[in-house]
C-alpha cells in the first residue's frame, strides 16, 4: 500500500449472532472462524480492505444488544463505539428479524450520523417469507440500508463502497434522532452542557440513570468533574417520580422500532420455523435431550478414533523412513554419533511422535467439533445443562465455555466472557482446565487404544474406544460440575444469579467450507506448535538423556529422583517428568514421554497401537498406569498459553496460581486414591 | 387461534404453546437491563416454546427470538392477556 493513499477505520458492530463474523470474512477475505452462537466473538478483530483506491481498517467488534449490557465482551463494544473514532460504523443486522437489531441501531445513531446498515442474512428471511422495504427504511432511518448474504458474497461490494463513502462523507445522511418525552430530553441536554464527549448525547442519555453512573464514567474514563455532578443533581431533580428512567429510554427505542417495521418489514416478528421446532424437541425434550447428546459427543469421537488410525501409521511409517535417510545422509557426510542422534533421534524423532500420534485426531476432531459449532446446537447443551449447573452454584453458559474447552483451554477462558456475573465467570474460567483440549484427547485416545481396547476383535475397537472416551469426558464434566460447587460453597460464594440464553436458528454448515477451513488452519497451528516446541525440546531432552553424569544423564537421575513421588499416584518418573516438560505444549507430553522411554534402547519405533503398547508394557505400564496418567491427563496443570490467557483475564497472580494449582490438586488426589483403591482390591 | 381473557400470572405458569402479554417486569435490575435490551418491555408478547430435560429453564419466543430463562427469574415477570396459539 502506498503512503499517500487515503486510509479509513470502520467498525462492524450489531447483535450477537446475526453473521457479523462471517461479514467481517468476506469483507476482508481473512478467515476467522464462525460459529452459530451468540458470543463466538469476544475479542476485537482486525482486517483490511480495499475500496476506489481507499484502504480501510475494519475492526470486528464482540455482538451486543445494546450500549448499556452487562458482560464484559458487551461492555468492550459499547465503549468502542462511544469512544465514536471511527470514521464509519457498519451495523450488521438479522433481515430475519430486523426489529430485534433496531434499538441498538437507534442508539448507536446517538452517538454519530455515519452509519451504514447491513442487512444480512436476506436469503435466510426470503425463505421464512420476510421481506424487507429497503429503500423506505433507509429513509426512516436517514442512513444506507445495503441487504446482504454475506454467505454467498451477495451485496458485499455495494456495502464496501457505502462504507468507504460514508467514512469519507460523500454519502448525504440526514439525522432522524429518536425523541424521547421531554423532562429526559431536557435533562439529557444538562448532561450534555456539563461535559465535552465525542459521543455526548449517546452517553448522557446512559448516564441518566443514577445507578449507571459510577461505572460508565470509570469505563470512559471521564472523572466527575463539579459541573458534571451538578449537572447530574439538576437532572435527578427534574426526573424525580419519572419512575425507572433506563425502562422509558429502552421502552422509547423498542417502541420506534417497531413502528419502523410495521411500516417497512413484512411478516416483522414472524414465528419460529417448523424445522427448528422439530429440532429442538429432538435435541431438547426430556425423553432424547440427553441421549441425544451423549449419541452426537460419541459419534464425533468415534469418527475421531476411526479415522485417526490409519493416518497416523501411515505417517509413523513415512517419518520412519524420513529418518533412516536422514540416518544415512548424516552418515555418508561424515557426521559423528552425537550429530546423528541429536537431530535423528532426538528432534527428528520428537517432532515424528507428535505429527503421526497427535495430528490426525486432532485434524479429524476440530473439523467435526466446527460443523457442531455452525450448526447452532451448541447453545442447546447449554439449555439442556443449565439445571445441573445451577445446582453447582453457576449456569448453562459454563457449558458453552466447557465445550470451547475442548478444542482450546485459552480459548474456552476467554470464552468466559460471554459470562456476566463476575463470581461465575471466575469459576467457568478456573474450571475450564477440566475439560481435556485438543492436545490432550490423543494422548487419551492413544492409551484407550492401546491399553483398553486391544484385545477386542478389531471391528469393536473404534465403537469401543469412543464409548470409553465419552466415558472419560462425562467423568471430567463430574469433576468440573464437583469443582464448581466447591467453588460456589467455599471461596466464590453463590447468591444466585439469571440466565439469560439465547437459542439462535439452527443453520446448516457449509461443510466442505468448514472442513477445509478448520483442517487448514489446525494443520498448520499443530505443525507450526509442533516445530516451535516439539525439535528444541526433542533436542533438550536428548541432550539430558545422553550427557554423562558420573554414569547416569541428568534425565535419568531426575526422573529416578521423582520416581518414588511419582509411584503414589499410580505414575512413574518418566510420565511425571514428561507432564512437567510438556509444560509450553499438551501435544508433547506422549512423545516426550515415548522418547525417554525410547532412549534407554529397548525398540526404535513403533508404529501401531499395538507396539505402543508392547512398548510401555516393556516400561513397567500396568492397567493402573494406564488410568492414573489418563487422570492425570484431563487433570493436571493448563498448558503455559492457558496460564498466560488467564492471567490477562484476571489481571491477578493469585487467581492464575489458583488456576495452576486446582487441577493439579485434583488430579494427584484422584490419582493416588485410585492407586489406593487398586492396592487394597 | 383462540382467544381467552384470564388472570394475569407469571411468565414461569405459562403453559407450553401458550402467550401472554408482558404486563410487569422483573425488579432485579441486571436481569431487567438484559431482558430490556433484548425487546422485552411491558406489552411485549411471549411464548412458551418449550422446556429444556430438567423443565428448567424454559425456552421462550418473542421479538424473532428464542430466548431460555430460568424459572425463578420467568416468575419474576407477570402476564396478562393471556391467548393460545398454535406451536
Amino acid at each position: 500500500m502506498s503512503s499517500g493513499q487515503p486510509r479509513c477505520r470502520v467498525l462492524l458492530t450489531g447483535n450477537p449472532n446475526v453473521g457479523k463474523s462471517t461479514v467481517f470474512n468476506a469483507l476482508t477475505g481473512m478467515k476467522q472462524h464462525t460459529g452459530n452462537w451468540p458470543g463466538k466473538t469476544v475479542v476485537t478483530a482486525e482486517g483490511h480492505f480495499q475500496c476506489n483506491g481507499t484502504e480501510c481498517t475494519l475492526t470486528d467488534l464482540p455482538g451486543t444488544y445494546s450500549l448499556l449490557a452487562g458482560s464484559p465482551d458487551e461492555e468492550a463494544a459499547a465503549d468502542a463505539l462511544l469512544g465514536n473514532k471511527a470514521d464509519c460504523i457498519i451495523l450488521v443486522a438479522d433481515a430475519s428479524c430486523p426489529q430485534r437489531n433496531l434499538p441498538l441501531l437507534l442508539q448507536i445513531l446517538e452517538i454519530t450520523d455515519r452509519v451504514v446498515v447491513c442487512l444480512n442474512l436476506v436469503d435466510e428471511a426470503a425463505r421464512k417469507q420476510i421481506t424487507t422495504d429497503v429503500r423506505r427504511l433507509s429513509e426512516m432511518l436517514g442512513v444506507p440500508v445495503i441487504p446482504t448474504a454475506a454467505r454467498s458474497g451477495k451485496g458485499l461490494d455495494e456495502l464496501r463502497r457505502a462504507a468507504v463513502g460514508m467514512a469519507q462523507g460523500h454519502i448525504p445522511v440526514r439525522a432522524c434522532p429518536t425523541v424521547y418525552d421531554s423532562k429526559t430530553e431536557q435533562a439529557a441536554a444538562l448532561i450534555g452542557a456539563a461535559w465535552e464527549h465525542p459521543a455526548a448525547r449517546a452517553a448522557s442519555l446512559l448516564l441518566l440513570p443514577p445507578e449507571n453512573r459510577e461505572k460508565l464514567l470509570r469505563r470512559l474514563s471521564v472523572p466527575l468533574t463539579e459541573k458534571l455532578s451538578a449537572a447530574f443533581d439538576a437532572a435527578d431533580r427534574l426526573l424525580c417520580g419519572c419512575g425507572d428512567i433506563s425502562g422509558s429510554i429502552t421502552a422509547a427505542l423498542v417502541s420506534r422500532s417497531d413502528a419502523i417495521c410495521r411500516e417497512c418489514v413484512q411478516n416483522a416478528g414472524g414465528t419460529f420455523s417448523e424445522r427448528d421446532r422439530r429440532l429442538d424437541r429432538l435435541m431438547t425434550s426430556k425423553a432424547t435431550g440427553i441421549p441425544m447428546m451423549l449419541l452426537l459427543l460419541s459419534v464425533v469421537f468415534y469418527l475421531t478414533i476411526i479415522g485417526a488410525n490409519y493416518p497416523s501409521e501411515l505417517l509413523s511409517r513415512g517419518f520412519t523412513f524420513l529418518r533412516e535417510q536422514c540416518r544415512r545422509l548424516l552418515e555418508s557426510l561424515g557426521a559423528n554419533g552425537f550429530t546423528i542422534g541429536l537431530t535423528v533421534d532426538g528432534m527428528l524423532g520428537t517432532l515424528s511422535s507428535v505429527v503421526s500420534v497427535m495430528l490426525p485426531p486432532m485434524a479429524i476432531f476440530f473439523p467435526l467439533f466446527a460443523l457442531l459449532e455452525d450448526s447452532g446446537y451448541l447453545p442447546r447443551v447449554a439449555f439442556n445443562l443449565d439445571r445441573i449447573f445451577c445446582r453447582a452454584g453457576t449456569q448453562g453458559k459454563q457449558a458453552l465455555t466447557m465445550m470451547m474447552g475442548f478444542g482450546c483451554n485459552a480459548c474456552g477462558i476467554t470464552g468466559c466472557r460471554i459470562i456476566s456475573s463476575d463470581r461465575e465467570r471466575k469459576i467457568a474460567a478456573l474450571t475450564n482446565n477440566f475439560s481435556p483440549c485438543n492436545g490432550r484427547f490423543p494422548t487419551l485416545i492413544a492409551i484407550i487404544s492401546a491399553f483398553f481396547v486391544g484385545t477386542l476383535p478389531p471391528f469393536l475397537r473404534s465403537a469401543a474406544g469412543a464409548a470409553i472416551l465419552v466415558g472419560v469426558i462425562v467423568l471430567s464434566i463430574l469433576l468440573s460440575l464437583g469443582v464448581t460447587r466447591l467453588l460456589s460453597l467455599t471461596i466464590l460464594k453463590s447468591t444466585g444469579g439469571s440466565l439469560v440464553l439465547e437459542l439462535p436458528p439452527y443453520r446448516r454448515p457449509q461443510f466442505v467450507r468448514t472442513i477445509l477451513l478448520s483442517l487448514k488452519d489446525k494443520a498448520l497451528s499443530v505443525l507450526g506448535r509442533a516445530v516451535a516446541v516439539a525439535l528444541p525440546a526433542g533436542a533438550v531432552i536428548w541432550l539430558l538423556s545422553n550427557l554423562d553424569c558420573g554414569g547416569q544423564s541428568p534425565i535419568s537421575l531426575f526422573t529416578s529422583w521423582i520416581d518414588p513421588f511419582a509411584r503414589v499416584f499410580g505414575m512413574d518418573g518418566v510420565i511425571l517428568t514428561a507432564f512437567l516438560l510438556g509444560f509450553p505444549a499438551n501435544e508433547t507430553v506422549l512423545p516426550i514421554a515415548l522418547m525417554l522411554y525410547l532412549s534407554g534402547g529397548t525398540m526404535t519405533d513403533f508404529e501401531s497401537y499395538g507396539q505402543l503398547h508392547t512398548l510401555l508394557v516393556g516400561h513397567g505400564w500396568t492397567l493402573l498406569t494406564a488410568i492414573c496418567v489418563m487422570l492425570f491427563t484431563v487433570m493436571h496443570f493448563p498448558c503455559s498459553t492457558a496460564c498466560i490467557t488467564f492471567y490477562k483475564e484476571t489481571r491477578s497472580m493469585k487467581w492464575t496460581f489458583l488456576a495452576f494449582l486446582l487441577p493439579t490438586v485434583c488430579g494427584l488426589f484422584c490419582c493416588a486414591l485410585v492407586n489406593l483403591l487398586f492396592c487394597l482390591l | 387461534m383462540k382467544t381467552s381473557s384470564l388472570a394475569t400470572i407469571p411468565l414461569s405458569r405459562l403453559p407450553v404453546g401458550e402467550s401472554g402479554v408482558v404486563e410487569t417486569l422483573p425488579e432485579y435490575p441486571e436481569l431487567r437491563r438484559r431482558l430490556m435490551a433484548l425487546g422485552l418491555i411491558i406489552g411485549t408478547t411471549i411464548t412458551a416454546v418449550n422446556a429444556s430435560p430438567a423443565g428448567d429453564p424454559r425456552a421462550y419466543f418473542f421479538r424473532g427470538s428464542l430466548i431460555a430463562l430460568r424459572q425463578r427469574d420467568a416468575a419474576t415477570i407477570l402476564l396478562g392477556n393471556r391467548s393460545a396459539v398454535e406451536v
